[in-house]
């Protein structure tokens, strides 16, 4: 089978925003811009439901975006179902799917004119654009909605819309960035049926997400991102074997906790210990035994501990392991 | 799973046209209040009242007409393009449907333009009558150069369509008030829409200054194909204005627009 998606090298770095410079001020240092992509490798196959796992400003927006032609890649190659997003974008466009991480529907058409007129700049006969939107709109389960404008839409059912529409010309490739995003749970719930589905027919589908248990549950493979580099990748259950094998102890204290991590580097059973400003966290495969000595040795240096947070290995444990930081 | 058939660019084209069209059929009496309220009123005092009251001379009205047909022309091209512009690529980025069409961006672009110079021909085509209708005979008034006229319509809403895609992809919707107030008000008043540019020899300095407005030439234009006994510019350098004006609106419109449709 051959590969859905496929990027070499792939950077993309964004013009630095200059500063209003006052009158007779010296000129601002030399800036090489933001770099939001950095030497992106990803192959992604047919049929595979990829996740793209990673916090704010990780980089996936700007991959979701090169991958769908609206943003040009500063070097490096990207195709996409077979054609290459740099020099035969119009290609690429016929046989992707958008579903956009803000609902941005056609405000001047109804519910169903959105999903007919989308299918007809596909070229996509009307009598066979309105049976497919009408399908869709049964599928999605808006179908009530047929006729009204889109503002009468709530924020999940304005979401499904924007499904429907990136369903109704056909796509081989499906991109959703943060589909989940704002919607309360039942709504995400639901979401997540109507993508299994998706998956279920061979679609090949790429998510992005910052939600650690979306992208477990759905996911074939994930590529966890940080500061557009590709920390790792692989299916969810050997991520989740990668994930140190200890569990994870996150005190906050009233101050700065870098005295209390360098005092609890010496307590037997604790395999890592870092600070950030006044939260610590402790590796350690004994959480129960290390506990009360490093309270001690934070009450030695002056802390008191306000909260406490234990987690076993999961994805979450694995990404902070891996960038020093949460997702949400 | 297969891939979807290659679909011809003008059929594309057409289905983006026939969106554009269809939001704009339902907006048409807003967009006609909006466009030809001001260039009717001007009718009402000048063409009629002033007239009446015998404050302005007969033959003002033979002058003044193809300014009318001219500016509403421009107008409805300017902001039947510009304003939809500044929405479709403002928070939610509406226009992204179609900019992920299978064809290339530009002629998203280029349909827009087109779109603006039908908008407006609706326009001078609803202003035509009723101002006639107020003003009354109007000496000299033909449509015997139907051609010269059809080529000012097209080209002087093509020039103002794309100035519309330059204004509405390149300024921000904070600053649209802005732009009617500092280009489209004074292009109005010195777009020789109101008088006709021979007129000008009286003040030589404002005859040459206003050549940098685009309307002067619309205006002329249609001075030449409609109303030909009144001193008008020469018919060749009006044409040739026009299509250079054209030409680099629509050079300036379509880079700002693929500025803003590509990151």
């Amino acid at each position: 089978m051959s590969d859905a998606i496929h990027t070499r090298a792939l950077r993309k770095v964004f013009p630095a925003i200059a500063a209003k410079r006052k009158r007779g001020a010296p000129p601002p240092p030399p800036s090489n811009g933001i770099v939001a992509l950095d030497s992106l490798d990803l192959d992604v196959r047919e049929g595979e439901f990829f996740g793209l796992l990673g916090p704010n400003g990780a980089g996936k927006t700007t991959t979701i975006g090169i991958l769908t032609t609206r943003v040009n890649a500063t070097s490096g190659e990207a195709v996409v179902a077979g054609a290459n997003v740099t020099t035969q974008p119009a290609d690429v466009r016929l046989r992707i799917g958008v579903v956009p991480q803000r609902p941005n529907p056609d405000r001047g058409l109804s519910v169903v004119e959105n999903l007919i007129f989308h299918a007809s700049y596909f070229g996509v006969a009307r009598t066979e654009a309105t049976r497919r939107a009408d399908a869709l709109l049964e599928r999605l389960g808006i179908a009530d909605k047929r006729d009204a404008k889109v503002d009468a839409l709530s924020g999940g059912q304005q979401q499904r819309l924007m499904i429907a529409r990136a369903l109704s010309h056909e796509p081989r490739v499906i991109f959703l960035d943060e589909p989940t995003v704002g919607l309360d749970p039942q709504a995400r719930l639901a979401l997540w049926d109507i993508l299994r589905e998706l998956h279920a027919q061979g679609r090949t589908i790429v998510m992005t997400t910052h939600y650690m248990e979306e992208a477990d549950q759905l996911c074939d493979r994930l590529a966890i991102v940080d500061q557009g580099k590709l920390l790792a990748l692989d299916t969810p259950s050997r991520l989740k074997e990668q994930a140190p094998g200890d569990t994870l102890i996150e005190l906050t204290f009233d101050g700065d906790a870098e005295a209390v991590a360098i005092a609890a580097q010496s307590i037997a059973g604790v395999s890592r210990a870092e600070a950030k400003g006044a939260v610590l966290r402790i590796f350690s495969a004994h959480a129960g035994e290390v506990l009360s000595p490093i309270i001690a040795a934070g009450e030695a240096s002056g802390r008191n501990v306000c909260d406490i947070h234990v987690s076993g290995p999961s994805l979450e444990t694995l990404f902070i392991t891996l960038t020093g930081r949460k997702l949400v | 799973m297969t891939d979807p058939a290659r679909v011809s660019p003008s059929k594309v084209f057409l289905a983006i046209l026939l969106r554009d069209l269809t939001v704009a059929r339902r907006e048409l009496p807003y967009f006609l209040l909006r466009t030809t309220l001001q260039p009717l009123m001007f009718v009402i005092v000048f063409g009629f009242i002033l007239p009446k009251m015998g404050m302005v001379r007969g033959d003002y009205s033979a002058a003044m007409l193809p300014g009318i047909i001219a500016l509403s022309l421009a107008l409805s091209a300017v902001q039947s393009v510009a304003l939809p512009m500044v929405q479709d690529f403002g928070f939610t980025k509406e226009i992204e449907d179609r900019l992920l069409a299978p064809v290339a961006m530009q002629l998203v672009a280029i349909e827009k333009i087109v779109a603006g110079v039908l908008q407006g021909i609706v326009a001078a085509l609803f202003v035509l009558p009723i101002s006639r209708l107020i003003m009354g005979p109007i000496h000299g008034l033909t449509f015997a150069h139907f051609g010269l006229l059809l080529a000012i319509t097209i080209l002087g809403g093509a020039a103002f369509s794309a100035l519309g895609l330059f204004l509405g992809t390149g300024i921000a919707p904070q600053q649209i008030g802005l732009m009617f107030s500092v280009i489209v008000a004074p292009m109005i008043m010195f777009g020789c829409a109101y008088y006709p540019w021979r007129g000008l020899d009286a003040v030589p300095v404002m005859k040459y200054a206003v050549l940098i407005n685009p309307l002067v030439y619309v205006a002329e234009g249609m001075r030449a194909a409609l109303t030909p006994t009144i001193p008008h510019m020469n018919v060749f350098a009006i044409v040739g204005a026009l299509l250079a004006l054209t030409a680099f609106f629509v050079w300036i419109g379509l880079r700002s627009f693929a500025k803003r449709a590509v990151s």
